[in-house]
């Protein structure tokens, strides 16, 4: 039986992914700049950006948005910091079932999550709007911060607290001058994993403030979704790329590795 | 006392996450029409779940098969693809390597409402309306990155060797593939195939971009449509419980395998 050349060498079996990648992921990137810089008559256009900046509706949710994203991700530093310096000190807690248990809410239906979410609100006879908005990120994010922390903290030499200590660092002092500096790095993959998917949230804002409040993502949902203003969507989709982009770019790609680190 | 404080934080904590889903799970059983009113214990929304009787329950049934379908073919295929793809990725070098790694990481730093928007864009341009195909095809573009992701360490342990020698002692590379290749990544793969099924099930965003306007609804889009109206059918409340014991049971069983996977290497 006689094979093909090309299947002989190993690396050659990438290209059919390859040509995947460049179809259903490169190509339709472009694509949302392509129609953003069109017209509904497929014509160039500058119309939608000036549209965004121009048209207080999308500007002022976008700045609401990045106001909320940012509350929302200090909100989870506080309190999934110390769950993940807990969590991540042997002497506390044993064995990996309590990890697990933080980070199970990461694979339940993010919607299931903030109708639950209105459900302990409905419960407890708490009205919805901004606090239950805040709440409910928070709440559906806070996995995302708990768990690269988590890693970043468990991957640290336990030598240089000994260190610290026998050179004469008080628990205050090693924490601040030897954890705190290398866990950066799962801070800032904890920031990138919960500071853009708030931003572009959609739907949740929705159910979480019975529709009195609205995030950038339900304003790019709207526009998208019909066909006359789909062009000035993916304007917006392009504005949110933009942020995408400078956020990875100042964090410099840390958060890529953490995503899959539960396997 | 800091142990106390500390496992204190820790409680109280998983008190306030485990809250709303365990609220729901209580409500999941009694027969009342909204959360906070309790009409005594019955799993009458269970049983009019299964058996068809809810309000919608040609739709939720309908729903739920559509959920699972899709993610099973997506998971299969993402499987074989992102395996080979790996397979082909460890042994490339340089620029091209890198480039491919980039790409790959793409998907899983975008945002689910990017790659819904940009694949829904794609599929206009191409003038292929939405329906079963183009909901598979982004479920794919999303779920292969975690397969290669997690193929790749089982190549990386492997002792390459292994390959060349069944090439050497006649194998065709479809046979080394099989016997050699598939049995030493298989842990990796079988991983993969899990968390893409999870990925698939739990998507919402994608799926509401590309599943077009013919009416196909998963159980994701038909919760957000049913939110929408305003309030949640009760039978929904037995269905999260039962989504929340599989993710569970799922979860525990990847921990199990990759603490097993751990222990084998050491």
């Amino acid at each position: 039986m006689k094979s093909p050349v090309f299947l002989m060498k190993r690396s050659n079996w990438a290209i059919p992914y390859a040509l995947f990648l460049a179809l259903f992921v490169v190509i339709p990137l472009f694509l949302i700049a392509v129609y953003a810089f069109r017209n509904t008559s497929g014509g160039f256009t500058l119309a939608n950006f000036t549209k965004f900046f121009t048209q207080s509706e999308a500007l002022n949710t976008f700045i609401y948005s990045i106001g909320i994203a940012l509350v929302t991700t200090g909100v989870c530093i506080l309190v999934g910091y110390p769950a993940a310096y807990i969590l991540s000190n042997s002497e506390l807690t044993k064995g990996r079932a309590l990890v697990i248990l933080f980070i199970l809410p990461m694979w339940i239906n993010i919607l299931m999550r903030s109708l639950a979410t209105v459900a302990l609100f409905d419960f407890m006879h708490i009205k919805l709007g901004e606090g239950a908005l805040i709440f409910g990120l928070s709440y559906d994010f806070l996995p995302f911060m708990i768990y690269p922390i988590y890693n970043t903290i468990l991957k640290i030499d336990k030598s240089y607290l000994e260190a610290a200590r026998d050179l004469g660092a008080t628990r205050f002092q090693s924490f601040t001058h030897v954890i705190l500096p290398l866990s950066v790095p799962g801070i800032v993959s904890g920031i990138l994993m919960v500071f853009l998917p708030t931003i572009s949230t959609f739907a949740i804002s929705e159910i979480l403030t019975l529709n009195t409040k609205r995030l950038f993502g339900s304003i790019i949902q709207d526009n998208m979704m019909m066909s006359d203003t789909m062009n000035y969507g993916a304007a917006l989709s392009l504005v949110m790329l933009v942020i995408i982009g400078i956020t990875t770019v100042l964090t410099g790609d840390k958060g890529s590795s953490d995503q899959t680190a539960l396997i | 006392m800091k142990k106390i404080l500390s496992k204190a934080y820790l409680y109280l904590l998983l008190l306030v996450i485990y809250a709303p889903i365990a609220i729901i799970i209580l409500y999941s059983f009694t027969d009342s029409k909204s959360i906070g009113q309790w009409k005594g214990f019955s799993f009458n929304l269970y049983t009019s779940l299964f058996r068809g009787e809810a309000q919608h329950a040609a739709t939720i049934s309908s729903a739920i098969t559509n959920t699972l379908i899709i993610a099973v073919i997506a998971a299969a295929i993402s499987t074989i693809l992102g395996s080979i793809a790996a397979v082909g990725i460890y042994n490339m070098r340089g620029k091209s390597r890198q480039a491919i790694q980039f790409t790959n990481n793409i998907p899983m730093i975008n945002p689910d409402i990017i790659t819904g928007i940009s694949l829904f864009l794609l599929f206009v341009s191409l003038g292929i309306s939405g329906g079963y195909v183009t909901v598979v095809l982004a479920h794919i573009t999303f779920c292969t990155p975690y397969v290669v992701l997690s193929v790749m360490p089982r190549l990386r342990q492997m002792n390459s060797n292994i390959y060349e020698a069944a090439l050497d002692l006649g194998a065709t590379p479809s046979q080394a593939f099989f016997k050699v290749l598939v049995p030493e990544i298989r842990p990796g793969m079988i991983s993969g195939f899990i968390l893409a099924f999870t990925l698939s099930i739990d998507d919402f965003a994608v799926t509401l971009f590309t599943k077009g306007s013919n009416g196909l609804e998963t159980l994701s889009t038909y919760i957000y449509a049913d939110a929408r109206k305003g309030g949640l059918t009760p039978e929904l409340r037995a269905l999260v419980s039962i989504i929340f014991f599989t993710v569970l049971i799922l979860l525990i069983i990847i921990n199990i395998r990759s603490s097993r996977m751990e222990k084998g290497n050491r």
